[in-house]
């Protein structure tokens, strides 16, 4: 018996040691895999952009971007001038193990309706650990395939996981058609947590052709 | 327990403290490149 216990406590050892392993990869290894993957696909939207049809190369061009590819390079200058992501189609783990990820089915950017992204708060990077310092009035850059769309903050909450109102073309009025062009960005809150959504919705203020 | 286990590695203590890092590095690594990047999105945190 005393045999037993003295074996259980000393597994105890490496069990915490993995524990302490598995925590540490969450923090830098997860990192670590965005951060390559962003590397890949800002090269890839910087390359579209050079281009002066905006279309990535043979195929389809705008409007049509498979599950996983980039989407559009999004800027926020609250968060400090080398905050850019390069957001990817769809939201699932594999895409937001990338960056942060478009709802697909709803607007793209600059479009009539809401354009939606969702993104880690912790881990993966973390693209939206910090849009809760957002204010409204903040601006929010995207810079799309066919021109940089710049959003203005205006509302910032906290919901619950059901309230899926919120990503309606009129937030929170399922079924009316739109007539404004909104951004919607939603994370997990807490942080560390997925107990509830925090939300902050912008609207479109300006529309610029790229230069080149 | 652990002694136990040290005393059935081979050789002296040079080789068994060898053994011990090459089997811990080797485990490290399949936790950190195989089995945590197939845990971790399986974690319910954001």
């Amino acid at each position: 018996m005393r045999a037993v216990t003295r074996v259980i406590g000393e597994l105890c050892l490496p069990v915490g040691l993995v524990l302490l392993l598995f925590y540490a990869y969450l923090l830098w290894g997860t990192s670590a895999e965005t951060e390559r993957e962003q590397r890949v696909l800002q090269r890839r939207l910087g390359e579209v952009f050079g281009r002066h049809d905006g279309h990535a190369g043979p195929g389809p061009g705008l409007g049509a971007v498979r599950l996983g590819d980039a989407l559009a390079l999004l800027r926020i200058p609250r968060l400090g001038a080398h905050y850019r992501f390069a957001v990817v189609e769809g939201v699932g783990p594999a895409e937001l193990r990338k960056g942060p990820g478009h709802y697909p089915g709803t607007a793209l950017p600059g479009q009539l309706g809401n354009f939606v992204l969702s993104g880690h708060r912790t881990t993966y990077a973390a693209p939206f650990n910090r849009i809760d310092e957002l204010r409204r009035g903040d601006d929010i850059v995207v810079d799309a395939r066919d021109a940089r769309y710049t959003y203005e903050v205006a509302r910032k909450e906290v919901v619950d996981p059901g309230e899926v109102d919120v990503v309606d073309p009129v937030p929170d009025h399922p079924g009316r058609r739109p007539t404004t062009a909104m951004m919607t960005m939603t994370t997990c809150h807490p942080e560390f947590s997925a107990a509830q959504r925090l939300i902050v919705q912008s609207v479109l203020v300006r529309r610029e052709e790229r230069h080149h | 327990m652990y002694r136990f286990l040290w005393r059935r590695l081979p050789g002296g203590t040079v080789l068994r403290l060898a053994v011990v890092l090459l089997l811990s590095g080797a485990a490290m690594a399949a936790l950190w490149y195989v089995v945590f990047p197939w845990l971790a999105p399986r974690v319910p945190i954001g």
